[in-house]
């Protein structure tokens, strides 16, 4: 099959970038997207020119490298599926495709489709985990925790910290990631101690970075890959006022 | 060069806690005086990178993904096997120990495997308690599967996500310390070379990947956590990025490189489709609890799966391995795949696939079961391949997935270059020549959370590193060469693209060093790819230039350094004139067809010394004892 591509290309991070057409003939429908744009790189070199830029890893929807705006939508027209899972059957034949890198503040561009997603995380790192230093653990089944609990914990564990969210979110919120981390964490019995602090901290950091706040359009679960419901930024937001209301004590550093 | 094992004397069950006892220890005030690297940030160098700033270490972890979270362990599937007996089916540390030995066909240490064990109760209990969200039972209670090469029940799981999981555990750990100042995260920054001082590992040379600045950084230790060499097949399951560069740089710096042929090819992945295909992609042997196995009885049959009855289909693991079925481990399935696809049964457009039946278990238990214990699995699937599993059988076909070889470690994962210490797949310690499903992640985070935490201390407090900078002319001189290196491949202009290279580098080591070797055909290789390094180095175009993002030099100086260590590949292959594990000898088989030991010539680990790009590696041995599992030719009939 053929088609037309019209893809973001810049530079470097404060250089000038725009739209560059380029065709992608003989292209296997069975091909995913990605090879699709390795055959076009392949062809960019022959030609003695600068391959585009993207980023990539595991190219089976896991990783969350893979991060490209598909005619204006993030990861492309099939739902719950990441860019580099998406196959070159679901475009007609001859078809103009756009290919842009997420838009946000908080992620800059580097070059071409590749941004950084640095603050991802410093979001996590702001209280994004259960303090468990290694060996302090007891005995996995000491602790009973209910399958659905454990299965919806799961289903908000599933985040691959792509960014899609932030990227089809009109006000570039960063929060279906941050309160799915939450979630996950704040379900499960061992997570309990850190909640209100994990909420407040992650939220704020949030705001430190530059995300837009949330008015619950809804777009970033339609973009998730992994499908991940706005019902855990419900839950966020619980945890987060229920925390701003509780009084803080000061937290006791070890390295002082 | 002697490879003194280290493994201590005394009974098995006490090496491991007589070893920690009588290791010296850094006392707490002095730790924050030693800085320790840790390249990697996956299973194995993540979860060592949060432990050790935990125990007080200054460390510096480097990746060259955009974050530490996205290091190839995320994609692994199935699971992780651990001791707990929790099934009450018989399980134990010992049996463990015993199923890896067997599992690993006799070529690995006895004591490194028995502590793997023993540590693989703890890892389950840590990542629990770091929120990990492991299959439960109704009851509340931690689920569990089963693995290829087990008779129990020992694989934990979390959906078929298993391994992003527990990497997310380990990388929330490690944000955790960067936070704290413990760590300080280096992403998009690519280590390519270490640096060598007075006889040590003193640092390590990296490119900023965004800006394309050579630094260096000095430590007292380093550690290399970053993964396996699949890629040098081109097409592999393993990440895109995944390379060798950094074991690669080290063994070149003296690092010896131990079995470097003992490759794992994993029999359920989906097939090859076309040309411009970039990356093969693995089913979860965990499928193989519930699917069958089979191919059509006779050659050439073309008919339709559900068209052939029940009497005209070969299910050929149940036939040839009654005892452990569809459950045979992975080098045993993967060979009698490729057999049976050799004999013209082969199934799918290019013949090169068997098929993997979920009917009977649909029949079973109900297709909601299946959905719920392989939901993830079948999606991917159908997304590949554009067919629904739930009602076709699906079509799979072995593909590389694993190297058991790695970087030499002693006991102390320490390698022949004191203070680089190797962990996670770069290293060769615990497999031997066959890996068991669910056994990878275990071994990286019992390398990563408990192993070389405890015995990094022993190192830094005998050795008491002397102070040493960036400026010391070692480092210069290293940045120098690397810096050299980027600029000559640049310089090149040539015709050919760097995928170009690697896939034909790809397809001679699949063809010579891949399921099945032979004299011929390794000695064959031994020449073609020095030709097409030598091509490469003449001929490869990258464009753009060394002062930028530019993923063209990156995959450039991989595939480089993927052009010579398929070459020692291929040298080890040839050397060992025996089939064991994953490397399977044709002169060398049993009337059946089943891979011959030769344990009298070849019960050692191969370990190479690297000579210079001119001359062969030097082999050096070390010795295996089996005390414990006694040697004999492995049945899984
Ligand atoms: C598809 C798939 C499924 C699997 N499923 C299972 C399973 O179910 N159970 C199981 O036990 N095992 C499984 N495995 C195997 C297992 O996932 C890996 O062996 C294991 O995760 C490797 O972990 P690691 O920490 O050693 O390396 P990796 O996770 O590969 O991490 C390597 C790290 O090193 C970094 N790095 C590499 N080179 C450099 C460099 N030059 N400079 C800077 N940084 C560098 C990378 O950025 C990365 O952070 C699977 C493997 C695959 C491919
Ligand atoms: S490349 Fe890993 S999720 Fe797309």
């Amino acid at each position: 099959m053929n088609v037309t591509l019209q893809v973001w290309r810049q530079a470097g991070p404060s250089a000038p970038g725009g739209m560059v057409r380029y065709e992608a003939n003989d292209i296997s429908p069975d091909a995913s997207f990605l090879e699709m744009l390795d055959v076009v790189n392949e062809r960019l070199m022959a030609a003695g020119e600068v391959p585009i830029a993207f980023d990539h890893d595991c190219r089976e929807g896991i990783c969350g490298s893979c991060s490209l705006m598909i005619n204006g939508v993030a990861h492309g027209p099939n739902k719950g599926t990441a860019t580099c899972q998406l196959h070159m059957r679901s475009f007609a034949d001859g078809r103009e495709i756009s290919v842009e890198p997420w838009r946000s503040r908080a992620f800059p561009i580097l070059r071409d489709l590749v941004v950084s997603r640095e603050a991802f995380d410093r979001i996590i790192a702001a209280g994004g985990y259960i303090s468990a230093p290694t060996g302090s653990a007891i005995d996995g089944n000491a602790t009973l925790i209910a399958k659905d609990e454990v299965d919806t914990a799961m289903d908000a564990a599933q985040c691959i910290g792509c960014g899609a969210c932030v990227a089809a979110c009109p006000n570039g919120s960063a929060s279906l990631f941050t309160a799915a981390k939450i979630t996950h964490l704040g379900l499960l019995p061992q997570g309990q101690p850190e909640r209100g602090l994990r909420a407040r901290r992650m939220v704020e950091q949030m705001d430190i970075e530059g995300f837009g706040g949330c008015t619950l359009y809804g777009e970033c679960q339609e973009a998730c890959p992994k499908l991940i419901s706005i019902d855990t930024i419900t839950r966020m937001n619980r945890d987060y006022l229920r925390a701003a209301v509780a009084p803080v004590r000061a937290v006791v550093s070890e390295s002082d | 060069m002697e490879l003194r094992s280290k493994v201590p004397a005394g009974p098995i069950e006490l090496k491991w806690d007589k070893h920690r006892f009588e290791m010296k220890l850094v006392n707490p005030a002095n730790k924050r005086k030693f800085t320790v690297i840790v390249v990697g940030s996956g299973l194995a160098g993540g979860a060592a990178a949060a432990t050790l700033s935990e125990l007080g270490y200054r460390v510096k972890c480097f990746c060259f993904q955009d974050s530490p979270r996205r290091a190839h362990s995320i994609a692994a599937q199935g699971g992780i096997n651990a001791a707990k007996n929790y099934r009450n089916d018989g399980d134990s540390v010992y049996r463990l120990f015993y199923d890896t030995v067997k599992g690993g066909d006799f070529r690995a240490r006895e004591g490194n495997v028995y502590r793997l064990a023993q540590i693989s109760v703890e890892i389950i209990d840590q990542c629990v308690a770091q929120g990990v969200p492991f299959a439960r039972e109704y009851g509340g209670l931690l689920a569990n599967r089963s693995f290829g090469g087990a008779q129990v029940s020992r694989t934990f799981y979390a959906r078929g996500q298993t391994g992003q999981q527990l990497l997310l555990g380990a990388y929330q750990a490690l944000e955790k310390e960067v936070a704290r100042g413990g760590v300080t995260m280096y992403s998009r920054t690519e280590m390519l070379d270490v640096v060598v001082i007075d006889g040590r590992a003193r640092g390590i040379v990296v490119r900023d990947l965004v800006t394309g600045k050579i630094e260096s950084h000095a430590a007292d230790a380093v550690v290399l956590g970053t993964g396996g060499y699949g890629n040098v097949f081109y097409l592999s399951t393993n990440a895109k990025g995944s390379n060798a560069t950094a074991i690669w740089r080290a063994h070149k710096r003296g690092a010896a490189f131990a079995n470097p042929c003992y490759t794992q090819i994993h029999p359920t992945c989906i097939p090859v489709s076309g040309e411009y295909q970039s990356k093969l992609t693995l089913m979860s042997e965990s499928l193989r609890n519930d699917g069958r196995v089979w191919v059509p009885a006779a050659a050439g049959d073309e008919r339709a799966p559900d068209q052939i009855p029940e009497s005209e289909r070969d299910y050929y693991l149940e036939r040839r391995y009654p005892s452990f079925g569809n459950l045979a481990p992975r080098d045993i399935a993967s060979r009698a795949a490729k057999a049976v696809c050799d004999e013209g049964r082969g199934v799918g457009p290019t013949r090169l696939g068997v098929y993997l039946d979920f009917a009977d278990a649909i029949q079973r238990v109900g297709a909601s079961t299946i959905r719920e214990r392989y939901g993830n699995l079948f999606e991917m699937y159908g997304r590949i391949t554009d067919e629904d599993p739930y009602r076709v059988p699906m079509r799979i076909f072995p593909a590389v997935h694993y190297t058991m070889g790695g970087l030499w470690v002693d006991y102390n994962l320490m390698s022949t270059i004191p203070g680089l210490h190797v962990i996670g797949e770069a290293n060769f310690s615990d497999h031997g020549a066959n890996r068991l499903g669910a056994s990878a992640l275990m071994q990286g985070l019992a390398d990563g959370y408990f192993v070389l935490p405890s015995t990094i201390g022993d190192y830094l407090a005998s050795e008491k590193p002397a102070p040493v900078d960036t400026t010391h002319p070692e480092f210069r001189l290293t940045e120098g060469e690397v810096a050299d290196r980027t600029r000559k491949l640049l310089a090149i202009k040539g015709k050919r693209t760097v995928d170009s290279f690697h896939r034909e580098l790809g397809r001679i080591m699949w063809e010579q060093c891949g399921m099945a070797r032979t004299a011929t055909g390794l000695e064959q290789a031994i020449v073609q790819i020095p030709s097409l390094r030598e091509e490469f180095w003449r001929n490869v175009n990258v464009p753009g230039s060394d002062a930028e993002l530019n993923q063209a030099v990156e995959k450039a100086g991989r595939v480089a350094d993927f052009l010579e260590l398929g070459e020692l590949m291929c040298r080890d292959a040839l050397h060992r004139e025996e089939s064991c594990g994953g490397h399977f000898r044709e002169e060398y088989q049993t009337a059946d067809g089943e891979a011959r030991r030769d344990d009298d010539r070849f019960a050692y680990v191969a370990a190479w010394a690297y000579t210079g790009d001119h001359a062969a590696p030097r082999l050096c041995k070390e010795p295996l004892d089996f005390e414990y599992v006694h040697l004999a030719q492995r049945s899984y009939k």
